[in-house]
């Protein structure tokens, strides 16, 4: 039986391949993905391997592809991704791949240079046109101000601008005044102004106007604000101190004509060179842009080829060079089932090459444990990975992962149990799964993403599992269903009923004697002591689920021990592990499903609700070999079936004896075993000693090796250590994991309540309002409910439930 | 004893229908075994699960607690009650 019930069977194999045609066959082989590969080399450091060179040019080659895809980043043109897998391209096309990424490597760094001096460029002159625009206005109020030498201070605008000037310019003629003007980042403006006044103990006249547009920094391509500031100042102390602040601040000065024409000629001058720098930028963009362009139609492609390059030399590099340098040999753990298609793959590999001769594959014999192979689909895949989170089982062992594909979802379901969440989760994996095919396409790189498509197949499970158990439950968002009329009644008189606070229904007259076919009765989920109910009824089934359980799993292993036929183990190790499971777990699940057969509300005195014995109270009793108790005075016997006190007491006894059992006689027997073994051979050990000092030491090995491994390192203690940890270990552990499994209980039962306190606390609100108004606030209600459903119960709850149900799997 | 027999024989024949004679109808193919155990176990946990809820309410040993409001809605609603029907709530 192969498939996934058992690790394939694997086989070593040692393939010797010509030089020629390695790069070929390792290719081909890498497209099948059936072998593991050992490394031949250990010892050996990386920089000593004989493709280093060539896994050296991957890298490069992967940097290069990797500045690529950054810059297209940036540029926001879509990478076209076809999805298609191309082939290890062969060693000369490796040369021309490199070539092509050195040149668009190349091209880019140079168009990114002239386009960053460009920039610099146009920033410049930007920054000078904003000077001179509004220069004019202070140079104006400067004219205006200066009141010593003007002769008339009338402030007259129609005055001409010759007058203007003249008067300005000989304002500053007079005065001599000197000024820089220059551009500064905004908020650095209020400490520049601050060290100005400072310094030059408020001897220098700042003005400043803001530029509206933001610039773009040449450097980094963010947008800055900046501002014009003009520093009008007398005396050359003062101007080389405003100078060095002006460095400090990392302002940049401008030179600035004093007359209004030099002014306006530098203005339109400073407009041409823009608008030449604009047209000259504008084309250097395009150029870029239609490099990235054609590279980002093959960049997908590219990165795949070089990826497979450097994995097929990674690969090279494990193998061992003959000694004629002409071939080289690798050792491989191959599936068995899989021969044949590894030597059609490198029959392939070798007419691509072009090579003439055949490649060898050899099978080895070896000692060692091969390593375990599944072949998985993407439905079995996701339930491998949780299993194999634990840990990996060993060569050949049974794998429980085909049964996990069940079990997971069912132990979910019971923990969610409700129908309409169940039918979210549904619909959303649902989705996941018809759309598989175009959202793989999509590449989505978030982690959480990954995570959720991943299991898809699982929340699909999970989602139907959780449905059913719902509609058995009978909870639809914290809600009962109908359908088939409740099985209780109020048989009581309306008088009684009015008069009351509220009605106990008796099961002798209320009941009518058949129970709700699907699930649990809708009365309950309107009844007070509904907790009361469903609790019993969600312990019993916990218990039930849980011993049934490890009772499967346990019988995996008898599995186990008949493939890798170890008689021993069954004696000593699975019939006392079986017989204490049942004789104390199984025996309390049927103790539940008698109470439920035969204890019924008309039984009168022994067999009535009054005297029914409290299984739990009964199995204590059981394992302290106490009498049992009555559960009240007039009840005729505190068990339930005849014969039940000897019978459990002999359950206790046996199942107390098994610990022995499990703990001592297995170390004995294998001791015995190796006494024998080593009494037969030492005759033989006489033998082989002497042809050891032949020379021949092999004979001697082999004897002693096939002992079935015991050798001459048999460790009473050790073994003895060893058996008595699995011993603890289980039977501690199967008490543990039945209370365990009461977690079933728990979590439905926080879910369920958790749904009931919403659909009560916030949608019952909305449904209660009476109005117009009220409608507009049941949408809103709606809305708050529907999110909390999803992030709460439906998120929070799944998760928190599969987490546990990975737990009692592990 | 309370057990109707009419769910007990559809529930067991559809799950058994699922558990037991769906393996048999499964194609031959590379997932056979697997497809063989997911049937076999849904067949099983199902109906175990059906199972223990029913016999867990065919024999109650207490009963609900209604408040009265709504014991008269459920005497309106869902019939029952001494009298039958002819009541008003």
């Amino acid at each position: 039986m192969s498939s996934l019930f058992q690790s394939e069977q694997m086989t070593l194999c040692q393939l010797f391949l010509q030089s020629e045609a390695a790069y070929a066959c390792v290719s081909e082989l890498g497209e099948l993905g059936l072998v593991q590969f050992r490394d031949l080399n250990p010892d050996v450091n990386a920089f000593q391997r004989k493709f280093v060179n060539e896994v050296r040019r991957c890298d490069e080659m992967e940097r290069k592809l990797r500045y690529l895809e950054k810059e297209i980043k940036k540029d926001e043109i879509p990478m076209l991704d076809t999805g298609e897998n191309p082939d290890a391209p062969q060693p000369r096309e490796m040369i021309d791949l490199e070539a092509t990424f050195e040149k668009l490597e190349n091209e880019l760094r140079e168009v990114n240079q002239n386009a960053e001096a460009l920039k610099r460029n146009y920033l410049d002159l930007t920054e000078l046109r904003h000077i001179l625009r509004k220069t004019q206005v202070f140079f104006d109020e400067m004219g205006v101000v200066t009141p010593t030498s003007v002769d008339s201070p009338r402030e007259d605008e129609t005055m001409g601008l010759l007058e203007h000037e003249h008067r300005s310019s000989t304002a500053l003629q007079t005065n001599k005044l000197g000024f820089v003007a220059g551009v500064i980042l905004r908020e650095r403006l209020p400490g520049f102004e601050r060290m100005l006044w400072r310094a030059c103990r408020g001897n220098v006249f700042l003005r400043q106007a803001e530029i509206e547009s933001p610039l773009e920094d040449p450097a980094t391509g963010d947008q800055v604000f900046k501002t014009v500031f003009i520093i009008f100042f007398q005396g050359d102390q003062l101007k080389s101190r405003v100078k060095k602040i002006c460095e400090g601040f990392r302002a940049t000065l401008y030179p600035c004509p004093e007359t209004p024409a030099e002014r306006r000629e530098m203005a339109i001058g400073v407009m041409t060179r823009i608008e030449d720098l604009n047209t000259v930028l504008s084309q250097t963009q395009d150029h870029r842009h239609r490099v990235l362009q054609a590279a980002a139609k093959n960049i997908k492609t590219w990165f795949i080829k070089v990826r497979k390059i450097k994995a097929i030399y990674h690969t090279l590099n494990l193998f061992n060079l003959d000694v004629t340098q002409k071939c080289l040999i690798a050792e491989a753990w191959v599936p068995v089932t899989d021969l044949e298609n590894i030597q059609i793959a490198l029959r392939r590999g070798t007419e691509r090459s072009g090579s003439s001769v055949p490649p060898i594959i050899n099978r080895m014999e070896s000692l060692e444990e091969p390593p375990t192979f599944n072949r998985l689909n993407k439905f079995t895949r996701g339930f491998q990975n949780l299993v194999d989170a634990y840990g990996i089982a060993s060569y050949r062992e049974v794998n429980p992962a085909p049964y996990t594909c069940i079990t997971f979802p069912f132990l979910f379901a019971v923990m969610f149990g409700d129908a309409g969440h169940a039918l979210i989760m549904l619909a959303f994996a649902a989705w996941m799964v018809i759309k598989e095919n175009s959202l793989i396409q999509k590449n989505i790189k978030s982690e959480i993403w990954t995570i959720f498509f991943g299991g898809r197949y699982i929340l699909l499970l999970m989602g139907l599992f959780s449905f059913y158990t719902g509609i058995v439950y009978n909870d639809v968002f914290s809600k009962s269903l109908n359908i088939f009329g409740s099985s209780w009644n109020v048989n009581i008189s309306t008088h009684v009923v009015h008069e009351e606070k509220n009605v106990m229904l008796d099961p002798v007259t209320c009941f009518e004697d058949h129970p709700y076919p699907i699930g649990v009765d809708p009365v309950w989920q309107v009844a007070d002591n509904k907790i009361a109910f469903l609790n019993a009824y969600k312990m019993k089934i916990s218990i039930i689920i849980g011993v049934i359980h490890m009772l499967f799993g346990v019988s995996l292993s008898l599995w186990n021990h008949v493939y890798f036929k170890r008689p021993l183990n069954i004696i000593c190790e699975f019939i006392p592990q079986l017989i204490f499971l049942l004789f104390l777990f199984m025996y309390l699940n049927v103790l539940v499903f008698h109470k439920w057969v035969w204890y019924y509300a008309k039984g009168g005195l022994a067999a009535g609700p009054h005297c029914a014995p409290s299984i739990l109270i009964t199995f204590i009793n059981m394992v302290l070999f106490k009498a049992g108790e009555l559960p009240d005075r007039d009840c005729p016997s505190a068990y339930m079936f005849a014969g039940q006190e000897i019978l459990q007491k002999i359950f206790v006894v046996v199942g107390l004896l098994c610990v022995p059992w499990m703990l001592f006689i297995k170390p004995f027997v294998l001791k015995s075993q190796h006494g024998k073994q080593m009494k037969a051979h030492s005759p033989l050990n006489n033998v082989e000693s002497t042809d050891v000092e032949n020379g021949r030491p092999n004979g001697g090995h082999a004897g002693q090796g096939g002992h079935g491994g015991h050798g001459e390192e048999f460790d009473f203690g050790e073994i003895f250590i060893h058996q008595a940890i699995h011993t603890i270990e289980y039977v501690l552990g199967s008490v543990s994991h039945t209370a365990s499994y009461l977690r079933l209980w728990a979590l439905s039962l926080a879910h369920a309540q958790l749904s009931e306190v919403l659909w009560s606390m916030v949608m019952r609100m909305g449904l209660q309002q009476s109005s117009y108004v009220g409608s507009v606030f049941l949408f809103a209600i709606f809305a708050f409910w529907a999110v909390l459903t999803v992030s709460i119960l439906v998120l929070m709850e799944g998760l928190s439930a599969f987490l546990h149900t990975l737990r009692l799997h592990w | 004893m309370g057990a109707a027999i009419l769910p007990v024989l559809v529930f067991t024949v559809l799950w058994g229908g699922v558990g037991i004679i769906l393996p048999f109808l499964v194609p031959k193919g590379p997932n056979r075994g697997v497809l063989q155990v997911i049937l076999m176990l849904t067949g099983a946990c199902c109906w175990l699960f059906w199972l223990c809820c029913y016999m867990c309410q065919m024999n109650p040993l207490i009963g609900p607690i209604i408040q009265s409001h709504v014991a008269l809605v459920m005497q309106q609603e869902w019939g029952g009650g001494p009298a039958t029907n002819a009541q008003s709530a």
